[in-house]
């Protein structure tokens, strides 16, 4: 209750540790092939890449807020800023998608070292409207920029050959392009939160006062952490943009940025699945939903409410709990 | 008349108008938000809503039942604050023993909720109100609006009357203990939990009463809440929330900045609070008139 003592309050991920080693691995693996056999038992290759864009967008955002404990409502900025990058440079310049993806990542990067500099100099709710504002100073930005095609965004941006040989312009290739690239990511961020550097994060999460008296320089992993996190969600947001062939001002708006912090709530905070899965349960309700307009900001909303209220550490999160308990 | 900077007055007293009324809604729900995260540890998301159902509630009362805007500046405030009475003691008091940030996660989700009904209900594009003051006066270097010189003294007097029940009455002085020590003013047998609803309320009731003077001088909209609330968020950082003074002051001079802005670098004009507040956490990162945890 009282603002003097943070500490006392349990962490904002009270999620227990999930999926150790091999079995981990082994549910991966699980989840690769079936995302690699789902276009053929009826899954629509356009979709199942919206969800894996998504999904990689809200498990770089679940490593901070899972693994440093730093809610960021501005994530937005690099998905959208990134899309923007990727569009731009594979239209107009003309450049093959895996350099459009590797522009748009590397503007990420730069853009997550300008603004976690800034932004880690304040902790928790703080830090949530700071990266908040200065997502929306990002949102002006390319409202007014030339480069971003204004209201309309950047259109119709050409499915170009992966490294000039594979043709993209098949969704199901394209698909398979776009697992590739998750799974690459997944892998970085799995390997990050199972090295010496993610113990230091979680360190950092539980107890900073205790990370900064061992001797480490807290700001510094809080710092790389960020700049990870920033990139993965320029990949996320370069890769949709190659996808639907749109970069939009949507993608940088503060609703964006609200609702990867759905996705990773629904699915579970702090866990290495849930924004997987919370993507795919997102995403799945607002292509069901598409028919009912404003209806589906109510029902993210009470979503929200009732995840708070009811299910805090998420489907994966409950459902980890619940193997605990029983085994 | 002289020309400031090859500007001529009018536009430059304009813009500075605007940038005061600006920086009295700044000011109005800064103030709101600083005296609810004070005792409750909840950053209110759900301020924007709550101001813009302020403004809705005025024209509502206006368009359906022909309750004049005057009575709605009192009604409405009571209303809403009513109804965020209902929201702390349905939801968030569930949540006061948890981390701060499922406070405003779950904020954010009531503002969501009310933001969807009210573009259901209204669709994107605003609503006209007509100005209960119409006319103006001219001062020779600038054409005065009433209403909007209204708007400007109305809440300076509710901002100074808040700081001064806050920081020179009894009441004022069992909140400001309580967001201290809650456990300890407590133990002398004053009813805790109920100001901390009380005081949400009137956190409520003061983004309400913003949204009601707002009505007649922007279009009422169900996006004029969640626009405002950023860069509300951007005065609060800025200010820091330790202060009540802190927050007016900075409000209102954010307001003035903005407008003056407007005038000599237009293109900036929207992102202006945001560079100030990029500056401030450079140099003071608590804020100017917070204190560094």
């Amino acid at each position: 209750m009282n603002a003097s003592a943070p500490a006392s309050t349990p962490p904002v991920t009270a999620a227990p540790h999930v999926e150790s080693g091999n079995r981990g691995l082994l549910l991966f693996l699980g989840f690769v092939a079936l995302m690699a056999l789902a276009p053929f038992v009826g899954g629509y290759p356009v979709f199942l890449m919206k969800v894996l864009c998504f999904a990689l967008f809200a498990c770089a955002f679940n490593l901070l807020i899972g693994y440093v404990g730093l809610l960021s409502f501005g994530h937005a900025m690099f998905f959208g800023m990134s899309a923007y990058v990727s569009a731009h440079t594979v239209k107009v310049l003309g450049w093959n998608p895996e350099f459009g993806i590797l522009a748009g990542a590397a503007v990420a990067a730069v853009l997550g070292l300008i603004v976690g500099l800034i932004a880690i100099r304040r902790q928790g709710i703080y830090f949530a409207m700071v990266t908040l504002a200065l997502s929306q100073m990002v949102f002006f930005f390319c409202l007014q920029a030339p480069f971003t095609g204004g209201e309309d965004g950047i259109q119709s941006v050409p499915r170009r050959a992966l490294f000039g040989v594979i043709d993209t312009k098949n969704d199901l290739t394209m698909f398979y392009v776009v697992l590739a690239i998750f799974v690459i990511c997944f892998a970085i961020i799995y390997r990050t939160i199972h090295s010496p550097f993610g113990q230091v994060l979680k360190a950092i999460r539980e107890n900073e006062p205790r990370a900064i008296s061992l001797g480490y320089q807290v700001d510094r992993y809080k710092l790389l952490a960020f700049v990870l996190s920033a990139t993965l969600a320029g990949v996320a947001g370069s890769t949709k943009a190659l996808v639907f062939q749109l970069a939009s001002l949507t993608d940088v708006t503060w609703q964006m940025s609200g609702e990867v912090v759905l996705m990773t709530l629904v699915g579970g905070m702090g866990t290495v699945f849930g924004p997987v899965v919370g993507a795919a349960v997102i995403i799945g309700m607002q292509n069901y939903l598409s028919g009912l307009g404003e209806w589906v900001l109510v029902v993210q909303g009470l979503i929200f409410v009732v995840v708070v209220l009811l299910f805090r550490r998420g489907i994966v999160g409950e459902i980890a709990a619940r193997f605990k308990r029983g085994g | 008349m002289f020309e400031l900077l090859g500007i001529p007055p009018q536009a430059f007293f304009g813009q500075l108008l605007l940038g005061l009324i600006n920086g009295a809604f700044y000011a109005l729900l800064s103030l709101g938000l600083a005296v609810i995260f004070g005792l409750l540890n909840v950053i209110n998301f759900t301020h924007g809503a709550q101001y813009m159902m302020g403004a809705f509630g005025a024209w509502m009362l206006l368009n359906w039942v022909g309750i004049p805007f005057w009575v709605s500046l009192v009604v409405v405030p009571l209303l809403v604050g009513a109804f965020g009475v209902v929201l702390e003691r349905v939801f968030l008091k569930h949540l006061y023993h948890l981390d701060h940030l499922y406070g405003l996660l779950l904020t954010f989700g009531l503002a969501l909720i009310l933001e969807g009904l009210f573009r259901q209900q209204f669709g994107s594009s605003g609503q006209p109100f007509s100005n209960p003051i119409p006319g103006g006066t001219n001062l020779g270097f600038m054409f005065l609006p009433h209403y909007r010189a209204f708007i400007v003294v109305f809440s300076l007097v509710v901002c100074l009357a808040t700081w001064y029940m806050i920081e020179r009455t009894k009441l004022g002085s069992y909140l400001r203990a309580a967001t201290e020590r809650p456990d300890l003013v407590q133990a002398f047998g004053i009813n805790v939990p109920r100001m901390i609803t009380l005081t949400y309320g009137f956190g409520v009731a003061l983004a309400a009463l913003a949204g009601v003077l707002a009505a007649p001088a922007y279009q009422v909209s169900p996006l004029m809440g969640s626009n405002l609330i950023i860069i509300v968020f951007a005065v609060v950082v800025i200010g820091g929330m330790g202060s009540i003074m802190g927050s007016i002051l900075t409000g209102f001079g954010l307001g003035i900045v903005e407008g003056l802005t407007k005038v000599f670098y237009p293109e900036a004009s929207s992102i202006v609070i945001f560079v100030i507040m990029v500056i401030v956490l450079m140099i003071k990162p608590a804020g100017l008139f917070g204190k560094q945890k």
